[in-house]
């Protein structure tokens, strides 16, 4: 019961929070003056300048997904020329070494790509220069540009007759200023405030309190306990549904996570801005009911995972309980499958963390996933299958969704005997090819990988474990790439040049394909007239189309991998019951 | 093109069809259709496993192999047989079109004056602008319009309308069709078509399918499916490697034969919906011309299911074509029934409609009875466009009736009064939607006819139901303001134009379609025909001139004005059919998966044989069944493809819930009944 309550509040402060900001963004997206312009305004006003930005620029949708792809595309190769080079560069206290090719263009390209897999291991493999210059601007700028597609595609909706669709470096520049960069300060200080560290000091050795012995028989006095800027890249990464952590085991890390507020805090963040943009969207097309639609059949997708996940974490496992070895109960304690989750969290909030880093394509973790519930485990690999469409990553998180909208009413309304419109606009061939393009993006990205994967050599030597398990962390890592999740089932090691490349790959086909697909719709949406509403138009904003959108999220999402689903987490899931 | 002969073509046109399901077998013709070329594929491959299997090399039990790839060409055939049975229809008009269509000797002369310098050709070498003569009992040789003469044409070849229509030159009537025959009289027409573009040969080919392009719905669609059959393919192939890396870590052989996977697929892939697309498209065609219009383009279809404003003419659509009197109304002292009895002898040689209903008004009310013209001896005044009058003069009497300007002039010329009463009356007949005739005996008023507008039965219901679906309905007219609002309001249509020129028709659309609407129209005369290129949807009248029903994108052999209405309906249950049918293919892949998935995996994890919840005998049999639905489910979907959903005018949410219900959840369901019947079946009879 007690549990209910604190996923209840959970949601409602995070949506308290979401409305009044998602007001915020539109007005920025928009251009209006907002409470922060006085500090913001200079700022922005300066980087137009200094790169020599026209602000004024109205940009083709060709034009616009040109200027998107050459940022990602240039901004890959320095981060990846950053990385092989670390060792020469400055600020390396601990003198890191560069990384092998493999691992670095892995890394370039999940953080380019608002993914942040991480398959070296944030506190002994990067020095503080490559955290700070490449880990962390992309966090930002990764964020921004999934807004700034989204902004383009809210604008497609709204212009008429319209070639033009705002500039890419001005949204992305407003984006970084006026959300992102405010934001993070806020949470930053919080999370200092609880005792996360941010410095730049070479990592300390303590004594431990109490000593232990290893297995072989070495007595353990001392412990190397890293140090760096952890807190403010800890913000961004909440955030911009990065979900890098500053160090490995990311938010389940006390000097990342320390207190039951600082956890809050983090958690909220996840959501923050996909739930917020929502509401921006109904906003800016002037039918806010528009809006709430696609926040409620998030939401909705939302509780039930949230609900399963919890509901089976608590139950835990035939074999936990089995002899009564493990006390389940939940008096005096959190009760349930506590295997690979913080006593200091417990049940409600792992799961709650859980499902919303897989909701969002967030992909920080508190918990380790590897060590859920088949069906726990499976429904955080089934949010990122779906195409990270329940909220999802910053701005794509919602243009993934809009995609599914359109494909909803192409086919419900043809239903009632109408060619299908989306907000006044006619559905025909062209927008249907790219809706189609973004919302397969994920499925064929995570069949094709995993695909390959099964049959490729040396794959099975990453398993942590045999079996239907097994299966299943491998299906994990692709999903999570296939999502632009970041998050991983941990038993599995992916640090192997086929592994680093192949899921790099995938990270850049389901996040680079979709976001030009979606500038292509824009630009195609925009050129249209609007079409006028009676009775006869289907309505998008009833719970008729609430139902409907989750009904198509969910049969493209099942269509596609119930198969896999089933040869994993399901067939571990008949095998635990017996 | 009647019905009649429809009933009896139908044997054969099932068997043209059977044979044309194995014409259609050629690649290139698969090729047209992604998804059943998919299904096409997978039957060949199949085929080449049963061949490996007899020579040794076996993926399956060649029984097996053989069992699904038998299954899966019968899949293809239904598919072709869809489409084939669709086309058929067509076909059978189009033989009776060309029956129409050839080649007759046609009369050329120089020149409308010189009718006798004949030359004789054929009508294959006549070309535009070439003037021919056709007699009484010929054949029109070619399109064209009628420059000189008058004549009844026989144009049942076309329409089906066996009653002969007036064609004469001048005016709105002056298009003839090619392949009519002339009855009576003569005319001289100006050829309009070059050979072979004649609106015969447009509308052979339209009802053939000939010239059938794929509309940007049914591409989008396409695109849709293509998307689904992409993702199975790779969920198939990537299920193969899956089991293979899983088998391999259970230290077990492989449990899935590629000829199981490729079933898979085919189960999986939207083949429902895929077979039957292109016969939904056909049939919405062919039930368009079952309702005699002809569409330029399948496109214009699609456009009736989204029109949203229709512009229909006050006459013959919402009003019967002509008006009848209701009232005699007396002014300056004079009495109901001498009003009556003149107004009856004013109208007993007026052969109008409007005359003939005063004449039976003034017999019901006051029972005065029509008298002989011979038996007074009367002369008849008819009307003239000069007087605006009509009459008669008996025994040195005068009376007149007509409009009340053209009376007040006649009584106020010979120094009789047009009194306030009168005026006053004819004011208040005018605000009511009427037309006033004013009746006057010997110069002096007797009083006024009420002639009224008379709406036609269940017109208001009809337009209820349009603006309960979204649609508003447009009343245009030549009728002053007035008039037509008091009928507009009667007639509970939602707009209307009145004093409606071409100009005003042109730019009241325009304005609509700026607004966002798309409007559908039909126009008969040439000055309709900026209006009608103007329009989304544009039916011109059969009976129209050459120049409207080249602007309209849709003809109306009927040239029936209440056509536009059912335009729409076809409109829209062609898309209808296309969605309920494309949500019906997807859910039935639900069901395929609890039938395949555990008939494939339980050999690896035994437990998966929960997820068994149709208890289906064995693997192969969950296979076979599984198949076996996909293929037959085209079958006995072909009817619902032909006739349409089921189409009611509701609202778009009401429409929604309910196909919804039925194809959605339908589509849930259905299939898990069907296979565990067929599952039964088939181990029943021990096929498996």
């Amino acid at each position: 019961m007690e549990s209910i309550l604190q996923y209840v509040l959970y949601l409602v402060i995070l949506v308290a929070l979401a409305i009044p900001l998602g007001g915020y963004i539109a007005k920025v997206m928009k251009g209006d003056k907002v409470f922060l312009s006085c500090i913001c305004r200079p700022c922005e006003r300066l980087i137009y300048k200094v790169l020599r930005v026209d602000e004024k620029e109205e940009m083709t949708w060709k034009k616009y997904a040109l200027s998107t792809v050459l940022f990602s595309g240039i901004g890959l190769v320095i981060f990846f020329a950053i990385e092989m080079l670390q060792q020469i560069l400055p600020l390396n206290p601990e003198k890191l070494p560069g990384l092998s090719w493999h691992l670095a263009f892995n890394t370039a390209a999940s953080f380019v790509t608002n993914t942040n897999w991480q398959a070296y291991s944030g506190e002994s493999a990067l020095s503080y220069f490559t955290q700070a210059t490449c880990l962390t601007v992309w966090n930002f700028v990764s964020a921004a540009t999934g807004i700034a597609v989204l902004f383009v595609l809210i604008r497609g909706f709204v212009r008429k007759k319209a070639d033009t669709l705002g500039s890419f470096w001005v949204d992305l520049t407003r984006t970084v200023v006026y959300i992102l960069l405010p934001l993070s300060v806020v949470v930053t200080l919080v999370l200092v405030s609880q005792g996360v560290v941010q410095n730049l000091k070479p990592y300390e050795t303590v004594s431990l309190v109490e000593s232990f012995e290893t297995e072989d028989g070495t007595e353990v006095t001392e412990q190397t306990v890293p140090m760096g800027p952890a807190a403010s890249q800890i913000a961004i990464k909440q955030l911009g549904t990065n979900g890098g952590g500053f160090f490995g085991v990311n938010s389940a890390f006390p000097l990342e996570n320390p207190t039951p507020l600082s956890n809050l805090f983090e958690m909220l963040s996840i959501l923050l801005i996909p739930v917020s943009l929502c509401f921006t969207f109904g906003k800016a097309v002037k039918d806010k009911r528009q809006g709430y639609a696609i926040f409620v059949a998030m939401a909705i997708m939302l509780v039930a995972a949230l609900g399963i996940i919890g509901y089976n974490e608590q139950q835990a496992t035939p074999q936990l309980s089995a002899g009564g070895q493990v006390n389940l109960t939940t008096v005096d304690q959190a009760g349930g499958n506590m295997e690979g989750k913080e006593t200091r969290f417990g049940i409600a909030t792992s799961a709650t963390w859980a499902a919303f880093t897989t909701a969002a394509s967030n992909g920080s973790v508190n918990s380790m996933h590897d060590s859920y519930t088949p069906i726990g485990g499976m429904i955080t690999m089934l949010q990122m299958q779906l195409g990270e469409v329940i909220f999802g990553g910053v701005g794509c998180g919602l243009y993934g969704m809009l995609a599914f909208a359109i494909m909803t009413v192409f086919i419900a309304g043809l239903m009632v005997g109408r060619t299908p419109e989306y907000l006044g606009k006619k559905i025909e061939p062209f927008e249907m090819k790219m809706a189609v393009l973004v919302c397969l993006a994920t499925p064929v990205g995570i069949l094709v990988g995993s695909g390959i994967a099964a049959v490729w050599p040396g794959v099975a030597d990453s398993l942590n474990n045999p079996g239907a398990h097994g299966f299943a962390e491998m299906l994990y890592a692709y999903s999570s790439a296939g999502g632009n999740n970041g998050s991983a089932f941990a038993g599995f090691n992916a640090n192997t040049p086929f592994l680093n490349v192949t899921i790099g790959l995938v990270m850049l086909f389901v996040r680079f394909l979709p976001m030009l697909a979606t500038i292509a719709i824009a630009g195609s949406l925009a050129k249209k007239k609007t079409v006028a509403t009676s009775a006869g138009t289907l309505s998008t904003c009833n719970g008729m189309f609430v139902f409907l959108l989750i009904f198509i999220v969910l049969l493209i999402g099942a269509l596609s991998f119930l198969p896999a689903l089933a040869l994993g987490p399901i067939a571990e899931f008949f095998q635990m019951i017996g | 093109m009647s019905k009649k002969q429809q009933g009896l073509a139908d044997k054969d046109m099932v068997i043209r069809a059977l044979k044309d399901s194995f014409v259609k077998l050629a690649p290139k013709t698969q090729a047209k259709n992604p998804v059943m070329m998919l299904v096409y594929i997978s039957a060949i491959m199949t085929t080449i496993l049963f061949f490996l299997s007899l020579g040794g090399i076996q993926d399956a039990p060649a029984g097996f192999t053989l069992g699904i790839a038998v299954i899966l060409w019968f899949t293809v055939l239904f598919a072709n047989f869809a489409e084939a049975i669709a086309e058929g229809r067509g076909k059978a008009q189009a033989d009776a079109l060309r029956s129409a269509r050839k080649d007759v000797e046609a009369h050329k002369i120089p020149s409308a004056e010189e009718r006798d310098v004949i030359v004789k050709v054929s009508s294959a070498d006549l070309k535009k602008g070439d003037i021919v003569v056709v007699y009484a009992g010929e054949q029109i040789p070619a399109d064209g319009e009628v420059i000189d003469g008058a004549a009844s044409v026989d144009e049942s070849a076309i329409t089906g309308e066996s009653a002969p229509v007036i064609r004469e030159s001048g005016g709105d009537r002056s298009a003839v069709t090619g392949g009519t025959t002339v009855i009576s009289d003569w005319l001289v027409i100006r050829v309009t078509s070059e050979p072979g573009e004649s609106f015969l040969d447009k509308m052979i080919a339209m009802v053939e399918g000939a010239s059938r392009k794929k509309t940007p719905n049914e591409i989008a669609l396409q695109i849709l499916l293509i998307a689904f059959s992409i993702i199975f393919v790779l969920v198939t192939m990537s299920l193969y490697t899956y089991s293979v890396f899983s088998a391999k870590q259970a230290g077990i052989a492989n449990p899935t034969s590629v000829t199981s996977l490729v079933a898979l697929l085919v189960c999986l892939a939207p083949t429902t919906i895929g077979a039957l697309l292109s016969a939904i498209g056909i049939a919405g065609m062919s039930r368009l011309n079952q309702a005699n219009v002809l569409a330029m383009s399948g496109r214009a279809i699609e456009a009736a299911g989204d029109v949203d404003v229709l512009m229909l003419d006050k006459t013959g659509t919402i009003t019967l074509g002509n008006r009848q009197a209701c009232e005699f109304i007396p002014v300056d002292g004079n009495t109901q029934e001498k009003l009556a009895d003149a107004a009856q002898l004013a109208s007993l040689a007026d052969e109008t409609p409007e005359g003939r209903s005063v004449v039976v008004l003034a017999k019901e009310e006051f029972n005065i009875r029509g008298r002989h013209m011979q038996d007074m001896n009367m002369t008849f005044v008819p009307f003239t466009a000069a007087t605006r009058m009509s009459g008669v003069d008996y025994d040195g009497n005068e009376i007149r009736k007509g409009a009340a300007d053209a009376v007040k002039q006649y009584v106020t010329d010979k120094g009789g009064i047009y009194s306030e009463e009168c005026d006053e009356v004819v004011q208040r007949i005018s605000r009511q939607g009427g037309t006033p005739l004013v009746v006057a005996k010997n110069h002096k008023i007797m009083g006024v006819i009420y002639l009224k507008d008379i709406i036609k039965q269940g017109v208001k219901e009809k337009f209820a139901d349009l603006r309960k679906m979204g649609i508003k309905t447009i009343m245009i007219t030549g009728d002053n303001p007035m008039t037509a609002a008091a009928i507009a309001a009667e007639a509970g249509v939602d707009d209307f134009l009145a004093e409606a020129t071409p100009e005003s028709k042109l730019a009241f659309i325009r304005e609509f379609q700026s607004q966002g609407h798309l409007v559908a129209m039909t126009g008969d005369g040439t000055n309709d025909a900026p209006a009608l290129a103007q329009a989304d949807v544009a039916v011109a009248m059969n009976s129209g001139t050459q120049a409207a029903k080249e602007a309209g994108n849709m003809v109306d052999l009927d040239s029936s004005p209440t056509k536009l209405i059912d335009i729409v309906r076809i409109g829209k249950q062609l898309l209808m059919t296309r969605g309920s049918l494309t949500t019906f293919s997807i859910a039935n892949d639900l069901a395929k998966y609890f039938a395949i998935i555990p008939a494939l995996f339980m050999g690896l994890y035994p437990g998966l044989a929960a997820l068994n919840i149709m208890h289906l005998e064995s693997a192969s049999s969950a296979i076979f069944s599984a198949i076996i639905y996909n293929a037959l489910i085209i079958v006995a979907l072909i009817p619902l493809a032909l006739k349409g959903v089921k189409y009611r005018e509701v609202p778009a949410g009401k429409l929604l819930s309910r196909n919804l219900l039925v194809y959605g959840l339908g589509g849930i369901a259905a299939p898990f009944l069907a296979i565990k019947l067929i599952d039964m079946i088939i181990t029943g009879i021990g096929l498996v």
